[in-house]
């Protein structure tokens, strides 16, 4: 393939990618053909999970290499727009592909932090790093820092954050193929891991960058179709217009309507709505008695009898459910994983005190699904308990009101804030930016990037209005005798997505009777829509190719932290080819099986995690990134300094303020939540950067020579920084 | 090596546009989420303002940020002789 030139290598892949798309519909009009003729859903699942796997694993073996430019970063030959694609495919993680549309559907206006964050990061990449990063042209991220800054030091701190950020993030991805894997085929979440991890391992393994690039690109085919298919026909059954994101203006209008309707006790929906309210308030209250209790036990040393109790109760509820004519393995589960995390009375506190907040939740109006920032509600309370209420006590409850208000929309811009900054730092995705032919194609690439992205991202806000309205008005005020199909269904599969319970016992649905997991918004889309479950199968299919492209390009991350940076920069630079791709093939084995043992254990707080990532990323690398290419006078001590300030600060705080460490929420700055840390982080890492430099000498004129010459595409009598 | 005037004038022109997209993007962002309760009131195609820039407005602005700064950028090479070979 190398005698070929860029445009003839272009057209080539074109042909092969149009080829691959179209192959992948036949495949799955093949298998919709079966479905008619009688073929199980089983099979179809695992028909789904074996082509895919295999597909990615045959662009794998076929994009082997041992060189270490292909290795590293694909040859530098892949154009723009497949650059995108891959670059596409690489960020969108499980979470964006199957959480994203629930967590807009959970949260309303609150949710588009993330894709706003997820999205408006690219403007920072394109501005400030793909260009002059592309221009440098080496292999890593921590390359950079460690030969603009000189010496071991900056390129040590580039490593071990780009290990930590990476690290958290895979193991959230390897968890996420397990969940896939284990809802397509059926088989244990335990040994879903391992299966995906094969998966994943199958294409990084044998062509580094190369084959990760490749196989990139045909998940991103894949993940788009799943992810459109499902919203467009929904879309179509729903308003008659095929393109949901112009059709679910007049749906958040009906939505909106019904919401207020919902919380009007002067209405038929709404005074049933009042009187389950009233139900989920009682349980609130007894939930907080019980709290109460058990304080005054721990308090007094005897709450091991309370634990015992709850824990017998849940014994026997378990003894139940393993009796039942047909034994049903996820609430088995599910209630032997809650006799498990009952350790104690702290543990049974926590478990209270949630139960309290979901009662306290769902005995609450709706909230309003466009409403930015609204308050707690404290006016409209004490209107209604006290309609006599003096103005000093009006002006209380909205001085209340105000402040939860201010305190939402600052963390509101926190986040969005750090979750850009940490899209433009993650190695990830930077390193992409190397892969491209030249400066120019890498600009270009961005935009590809982000258009790719928005195809999605700009979709998922659709999905969740469109499925709000399904619910609504199909499955709100329907007879639990004849629910829908697909509640049915998913109550009985995973009553952590679907739980419905006649709470008053009227034989109707109400809203605060339901309780839907945000998951279930994609998976159950085609269902609601009425698709053959050949589309759930290729939905799932989607599922696994964004966790496993994601997975893909952060191992290869961190193994090429490793086996670059530390082995061949610092340890042996002499080291032969053979033996650097050797030892970063052997690196990137005892990631994945690290990172995949990691995500078996089922690490409870992944979530925070994979968010904290980015405000880790967000201090760390930023300031020293930017500044290393706008700002000459920046040197060796200033970017020591700077990373190790920022990163502190970052970990201090969320140290100090998150309970999984320990800490508490009365430490927070300005009521900033720890995931944001990162808007503490960076400001910390832009001083400690600018201090650094201005207290020690400017760096030397080789150093300054390297940023004019990252500065401009093309000088004359330019220095020469790219690797080969 | 030395810099010409016209190298340094490219990069300035550099600095200025990536600073007035920087401030667009600043606008879209940060000022509307500012005052999403007061644009909400709005009602664009069904849509409250704010709800909408968030869900859709903004991302367009970030593609067409991206697509114009390559685009200007990649010209401006040509003009001050600092583009690369072709391939």
């Amino acid at each position: 393939m190398t005698a070929l030139t860029q445009s003839q290598f272009f057209q080539q892949l074109k042909k092969y990618y149009t080829f691959y798309t179209g192959g992948f519909i036949s495949f799955v009009i093949v298998l919709a053909i079966l479905e008619q003729m009688g073929l199980p859903s089983k099979w179809i699942g695992y028909i789904f999970l074996a082509a895919t796997i295999a597909l990615y694993a045959g662009i794998g073996i076929m994009s082997k290499t041992a060189d270490v430019s292909e290795y590293y970063v694909a040859g530098r030959r892949v154009p723009a727009i497949f650059n995108g694609m891959a670059t596409g495919a690489d960020w969108m993680s499980a979470a964006s592909f199957i959480g994203m549309a629930g967590t807009l559907y959970l949260t309303g206006y609150d949710g588009l932090a993330f894709v706003m964050g997820w999205t408006g990061g690219y403007v920072l990449v394109a501005l400030f790093l793909a260009p002059y990063l592309r221009k440098f042209g080496q292999f890593t991220i921590p390359d950079f820092l460690g030969t603009r800054y000189g010496g071991n030091l900056p390129r040590t701190i580039g490593v071990v954050a780009a290990i930590i950020c990476s690290f958290v993030y895979v193991v959230a991805q390897i968890y996420g193929v397990g969940i896939i894997t284990a809802r397509l085929t059926g088989i244990e979440f335990q040994y879903g891991v391992f299966v995906g991890l094969a998966g994943i391992l199958v294409c990084s393994f044998l062509g580094g960058m190369r084959a990760v690039t490749w196989t990139q690109v045909a998940q991103y085919i894949i993940l788009i179709i799943a992810y459109m298919v499902p919203v467009v026909w929904l879309s179509v059954t729903h308003t008659g217009n095929p393109i949901p994101q112009i059709a679910y203006g007049q749906v958040l209008k009906e939505v909106t309507a019904k919401e207020k309707e919902l919380n009007d006790p002067a209405t038929t929906l709404g005074a049933a709505e009042a009187s389950v309210r009233a139900l989920h308030k009682e349980k609130q209250l007894a939930t907080e008695a019980k709290m109460k209790a058990l304080e005054e036990a721990i308090a007094a040393g005897n709450a091991d009898a309370i634990v015992g109790e709850a824990r017998a109760k849940l014994e026997g509820e378990l003894a139940e459910l393993k009796a039942a004519p047909e034994p049903n393995g996820t609430k088995i589960d599910a209630k032997e994983k809650e006799i498990a995390d009952l350790t104690g009375a702290d543990a049974l506190m926590a478990k209270l005190k949630k139960a309290a907040d979901g009662a306290k939740k769902a005995a609450g109006p709706v909230p309003a699904h466009a409403a930015a920032f609204s308050g707690k509600g404290a006016e409209k309370k004490l209107l209604k308990d006290n309609p006599n209420a003096t103005e000093a006590e009006i002006a209380a409850a909205k001085a209340e009101d105000e402040k939860a208000s201010n305190e939402k929309r600052r963390n509101f811009m926190a986040l969005v804030l750090c979750l850009m900054v940490g899209t433009a730092s993650l190695p990830h995705i930077l390193m992409r930016y190397y892969t491209t032919p030249s400066v120019r194609e890498a600009r270009k690439s961005v935009f590809w990037s982000l258009f790719f992205i928005f195809l999605l991202y700009f979709t998922a806000p659709a999905l969740a209005v469109l499925v709000k309205s399904e619910v609504y008005n199909n499955l709100v005020g329907s007879s639990f005798a004849s629910l829908p199909a697909w509640v049915a269904n998913w109550a009985a599969v995973d009553p952590t997505l679907m739980k419905i319970a006649d709470l008053n016992k009227d034989g109707l649905v109400q809203l605060a009777e339901i309780t839907i997991g945000g998951d279930l918004i994609v998976l159950a889309t085609p269902e609601i829509t009425g698709l053959p479950y050949v589309v759930s199968g290729m939905v799932a299919a989607g599922g696994l190719a964004a966790a496993l492209s994601t997975a893909d390009g952060l191992l290869l991350t961190i193994a090429n932290a490793l086996s670059h940076d530390v082995y061949y920069k610092m340890i042996d630079p002499k080291a032969s080819t053979v033996r650097r791709l050797a030892i970063s093939k052997g690196l990137l084995l005892v990631v994945a099986l690290f990172a995949a043992y990691t995500a078996s254990l089922k690490p409870g707080d992944i979530m925070f995690l994979v968010g904290a990532a980015f405000s880790l990323a967000a201090s760390a690398f930023f300031p020293a990134l930017v500044l290393g290419v706008f700002w000459k006078r920046a040197n060796y001590f200033g970017a020591v300094l700077g990373m190790l300030t920022g990163l502190g600060v970052c970990m201090f705080y969320m140290y100090n303020t998150y309970e999984f460490f320990g800490g508490v929420a009365a430490n927070e700055w300005f009521a900033i939540k720890p995931i944001a840390g990162g808007v503490f982080g960076m400001p910390a890492g832009f001083l400690g950067v600018i201090i650094g430099s201005l207290l020690s000498r400017a760096p030397s004129r080789e150093i300054q020579e390297l940023v004019d010459h990252v500065r401009y595409p093309n000088l004359e009598g330019d220095i020469k920084a790219q690797a080969s | 090596m030395q810099l010409s005037e016209k190298h340094q004038e490219y990069w300035r022109k550099n600095l200025r546009l990536t600073a007035v997209l920087l401030a667009i993007w600043f606008v879209v962002t940060f000022v509307v989420i500012y005052f999403a309760p007061q644009l909400n009131n709005i009602i664009i195609m069904g849509f409250p303002f704010a709800f909408y820039m968030g869900a859709q407005g903004a991302l367009i602005i970030y593609v067409l940020i991206i697509w114009y700064y390559a685009h200007a950028m990649n010209k401006m090479d040509k003009e001050y002789g600092v583009h690369e070979g072709d391939e």
